[in-house]
């Protein structure tokens, strides 16, 4: 009796526990979960304010300027349809220039602007062959904070 | 004509497999024996061929053999030796026939010593292990052969990357190599323990030094490759929380699960079905990392658009192993008896809550990783970043700790609340003291990290307390193993909440002759000089870091751009400069020239940033595997077979 | 009583999984930029050769009334190698391919040629990737598929295979 008892409790504990964790990753998920949006779903209005998302796109020609404090760049990013403003500061990926793609974390300001937290360059994988990709990282692209 | 011989080499090696599987299903089927007899040697036979055939993949790539394909793709005749070697790996064919080596090696080690288990078990472990092996060496052989000659041998060859030149690297794919493959040897008794329906101690015992091995080996990668992130990226972080960190993490913790439930079956006899599920799972959770998400299957078809028959291979191949498996679980595990009864207080129960916690956050950490595959598959692109995990994984972790706290202090079978109590005031204390210090002192400090640096202090002190009133000298090694192992983990903890709650980051736009303060350091910027390397060119900007004890330290940081080869666009790589004391890690990054309103650049990007305990990570990473390796010293016997052994010598002279 | 259905839940996740790792590897994964030019006419552009002895291309020549592809390489770029027996194979089969060298030397391109054999009427050289990213085309090598008005019709990023080649002359025999 008491044995059968023990394994219930252990059963109950096992069941909440796995709810509990089931909860709390649903819920983790769509509060964390970024979304992948380019230019034209933003100009659409797909992206709330301040909500966590990522950007993609090319970095429109002629449109990057550096600000006089040296760290902070803008920039608009386009995928052909429509372009969207950006402004990151800090440093950004070597491979990161006009003309070429990139993919952003960030959030869209109040006034349309995407702030991002985090720039990747896009570069591109096939240039190298698969066996290459093989040790870690090396299949990531070129980070900066 | 080594090629030749080594391929010669894994077609036997391949047919010796076969033999064993054979041999070994015709005595479960007859018990005759004559044929049980064939399947130890061919497993050691098999072992030894597997990797006298990579030996000869080395030397190809040592003479640079440009008739040989995979050498003349990644390999050049003026690379330095060591890249030579390590390229023997680095590339998709070698590691598969590393895999299949360290494969055959591990069968063979249980071939050789293993003599704890029933003769019928371990030809069925054998044979899972033969099975294992054939379904790789049939990959191999017919579509990623490593041998394949060229019709013209070119001139040399194409593997000059300058960026996959890191001794870290060269390095760390073997060592997690080690650590998944080994995992397949308890993948191997779990089924031959479900075949001969042995599930009990005997199984338990004999798989432990492998599961243990093993996890030392992932746990001495994962830290490795943490810390080379962490130099290497220049991003300043420690683990990013990425799809290829994930896939080693995952087995980590598979392996972590199996090593605590796996004690319980060999102390206890209980948690039997458990223990087998788990080894099931460690060794799939290897291969699935290795071959599905590392492989860029799931991140981008393309890094098998040449050849998308080997994507399918694989995944057939897997199915086979982990489905089959886990089909004979699902069948023969109901029939395994009910374990010994244990309370909820006691070392088992405290053991259950660890596997049911560390399962979870592997759940979690898994689904982190398959979810923006799913999500795509039903239209929608998202990624998963660090705030998902950290929010799941980080209190599951800090739970698990306190768990952690108790379990080591608990008896087996049942045990008293309020002896455990008694036995934690100092831990208790310490936990207290730190709280307090930080919420008085340490000014504004986010939850986790506050409850981090707590649990940390607790678990540290308690951990060290199954060795009080203890006589030092005479208490057994696994038992300093786990005291070891767990002290590692509130000090990797320490680090970890430490860094994130206090660390200082600046990032400016500075002018030669500027100082720049973050936390308690001065850092002037002194300028920069342009350098050259062997294939490179550098900007390396000059720090002067003063203390605010006025000690002086140079830091170095640089930004490299190495030469685009055959015509591919040049690369560049920011290499952080690191200045480690007690207190923790001074870390800078030189950014790119900052141009006035002439265009000349008089200012450069600098992020600099102060980490507190950083290095306590990879110290705790260090001290957990130390651990594991006096467990396994002391699991595996060797003292205890070496003390019997010059017994017996002495005997022996006196008789 | 312990209940034997829970001894098949291991075994139903991992089916789960493997059904997403099967999802995955037959759907084709659509996370490259697609070409903003598709059914749109070729960007105009004018390269020069890119080695001695073959000509050079101009956008004009694309719209000549004969279907045809227009093939992104380099002589760097392993994949292309692997690449070169299929665009012989087209070539042998009577479809006209013109090529853009990227980033390339002239006697590297020569070399190129000689060791993998020459499918193309003419290549341009777009020594700067103007063209490659006017085209969207994000790596070597790439094909279009190019109607006889000079229109691009599909964009093949990647290597193409053995078993596509029939389906590419099929492609462009359609257009004409």
């Amino acid at each position: 009796m008491k044995a059968k008892h023990q394994r219930l409790i252990l059963a109950l504990v096992a069941l909440v526990g796995v709810a509990g964790a089931g909860v709390l990753a649903a819920s983790a998920l769509r509060d964390e979960a970024a979304y992948f949006r380019t230019p034209t779903e933003v100009a659409a209005g797909a992206a709330a304010t301040g909500e966590a998302m990522r950007l993609g796109g090319m970095v429109a020609s002629g449109s990057l300027q550096r600000q006089p404090d040296g760290l902070t760049i803008r920039f608009v990013a386009t995928d052909g349809e429509a372009s969207v403003p950006v402004e990151y500061k800090g440093i950004v990926p070597d491979l990161f220039a006009e003309d070429s793609g990139m993919i952003a974390d960030g959030r869209m300001r109040a006034d349309g602007v995407f702030v991002a937290d985090r720039i990747l360059a896009k570069h591109d994988e096939r240039y190298v062959p698969p066996q290459m990709s093989h040790p870690p990282k090396t299949g990531k692209a070129t980070p900066a904070a | 004509m080594i090629a030749e011989l080594g391929l010669a080499l894994l077609w036997i090696a391949a047919a010796l497999a076969c033999l064993s599987l054979v041999a070994a299903i015709v005595y479960l089927r007859s018990g005759k024996g004559e044929l049980a007899a064939l399947v130890r040697p061919a497993s050691v036979a098999q072992g030894a061929l597997t990797a006298a055939a990579f030996g000869v993949l080395i030397a190809l790539f040592v003479r640079s053999d440009m008739s040989v394909e995979l050498v003349a793709r990644n390999s050049h005749s003026l690379k330095p030796m060591l890249f030579k070697v390590a390229g023997a790996w680095g590339n998709h064919e070698g590691s598969m026939l590393l895999w299949l080596t360290i494969l055959g090696l591990s069968g063979a080690l249980v071939a050789l010593f293993e003599k704890r288990l029933r003769e019928d078990t371990l030809i069925a472990t054998l044979a899972a292990q033969a099975a294992l092996s054939l379904g790789f060496f049939a990959f191999l052989l017919f579509s990623s052969n490593p041998f394949k000659r060229l019709p013209i041998a070119p001139p040399d060859g194409q593997g000059l990357n300058p960026l996959l030149q890191d001794p870290g690297l060269a390095f760390h794919p073997p060592t997690l190599y080690i650590g998944y493959v080994g995992l397949s040897v308890a993948f191997s008794f779990a089924v031959g323990a479900l075949v001969t329906r042995e599930i009990g101690p005997a199984f338990a015992r004999a798989m432990r030094p492998w599961v243990l091995g093993s996890w030392i080996f992932l746990t001495l990668g994962i830290t490795a490759g943490s810390y080379w992130a962490y130099y290497e990226l220049g991003w300043g972080g420690w683990w990013f929380w990425d799809p290829v960190e994930n896939v080693s993490l995952i087995p980590w913790l598979a392996g972590a699960a199996l090593l605590h439930s796996v004690s319980v079956t060999a102390t206890r006899n209980a948690l039997r079905a458990w223990t087998v599920m788990l080894a099931v799972i460690a060794f799939s959770m290897s291969m699935v990392g290795t071959f599905i998400v590392r492989s860029g299957l799931l991140t981008s078809v393309h890094s098998f658009a040449v050849d998308p028959e080997r994507g399918t291979f694989l995944l057939v191949l897997m199915a086979l192993y982990i489905g089959g498996a886990l089909t004979l679980f699902a069948f023969r595990a109901g029939a395994v008896a009910e374990g010994k009864k244990f309370a909820l207080l006691s070392r088992e129960g405290s053991l259950v809550i660890n596997n049911l916690l560390l399962t979870t956050i592997l759940a979690l950490v898994l689904l982190g990783t398959l979810y923006p595959i799913v999500a795509e598959a039903m239209g929608e692109k998202i990624s998963i970043g660090p705030p998902y995990y950290n929010r799941v994984a980080g209190p599951l972790a800090l739970i698990l700790c306190l768990v952690m706290v108790a379990g080591p202090l608990l008896n087996w079978r049942r045990d008293d609340g309020r002896k455990l109590w008694s036995r934690l005031p100092a831990a208790v204390l310490a936990g207290a003291a730190v709280l307090f210090g930080l919420v008085l002192f340490g000014g504004h400090v986010g939850v986790l990290p506050l409850l981090g640096m707590t649990v940390a202090a607790v678990v540290g002190v308690a951990s060290l307390a199954p060795l009080w009133g203890r006589n030092l000298r005479r208490t057994p090694l696994p038992t300093w193993g786990m005291v070891i192992a767990h002290f590692g983990v509130a000090v990797a903890l320490a680090g970890m909440a430490a860094e994130s709650a206090f660390i200082k980051e600046r990032l400016v736009a500075a002018a030669p002759g500027e100082t720049v303060k973050v936390g308690d350091f001065a850092v002037k910027f002194v300028g920069v000089q342009p350098v050259a390397g062997p294939n490179y060119t550098a900007i390396e900007g000059t720090l002067v870091a003063t203390t605010s004890s006025g000690d002086s330290f140079t830091m170095r940081p640089a930004a490299r751009t190495f030469p685009g080869l055959m015509g591919t666009p040049p690369t560049e790589t920011n290499e952080a400069a690191l200045l480690t004391r007690p207190g923790g890690q001074l870390y800078a990054v030189l950014g790119q020239p900052v141009t006035d309103a002439d265009g000349r650049a008089d200012r450069y990007q600098l992020r600099l940033w102060w980490k507190p305990l950083v290095w306590w990570i990879w110290l705790g990473g260090g001290l957990i595997a130390v651990g594991g390796t006096l467990a396994l010293l002391g699991r595996a016997q060797l003292l205890a077979l070496w003390r019997a052994r010059r017994a017996r010598r002495k005997q022996e002279r006196f008789a | 009583m312990r209940s034997r259905w829970v001894l098949f839940v291991p075994l139903a996740i991992m089916g789960l999984l493997f059904g997403a790792f099967v999802y995955r590897l037959v759907t084709p994964n659509d996370t490259l930029i697609r070409s903003q030019w598709i059914d749109k006419p070729m960007p105009l552009f004018d390269l020069p050769p890119a080695t001695a002895g073959i000509e050079g291309l101009k956008s004009s020549q694309l719209a000549d009334g004969r279907p045809r592809l227009v093939n992104v390489f380099a002589s760097w770029c392993i994949p292309c190698r692997a690449e070169a027996p299929q665009l012989e194979a087209l070539k042998a089969a009577g479809v006209p391919i013109d090529g853009i060298a990227i980033r390339d030397r002239p006697e590297d391109v020569a070399a190129f040629l000689r060791e993998n054999g020459n499918p193309f009427d003419r290549i341009g050289a777009d020594m700067q990737s103007s063209v490659q990213i006017a085209l969207g085309s994000s790596g070597v090598p790439e094909t279009f598929l190019i109607d006889g008005k000079g229109i691009i019709r599909e964009q093949i990023q990647g290597v193409i295979l053995a078993e596509n080649v029939p389906e590419i002359v099929a492609r462009l025999e359609a257009m004409k």
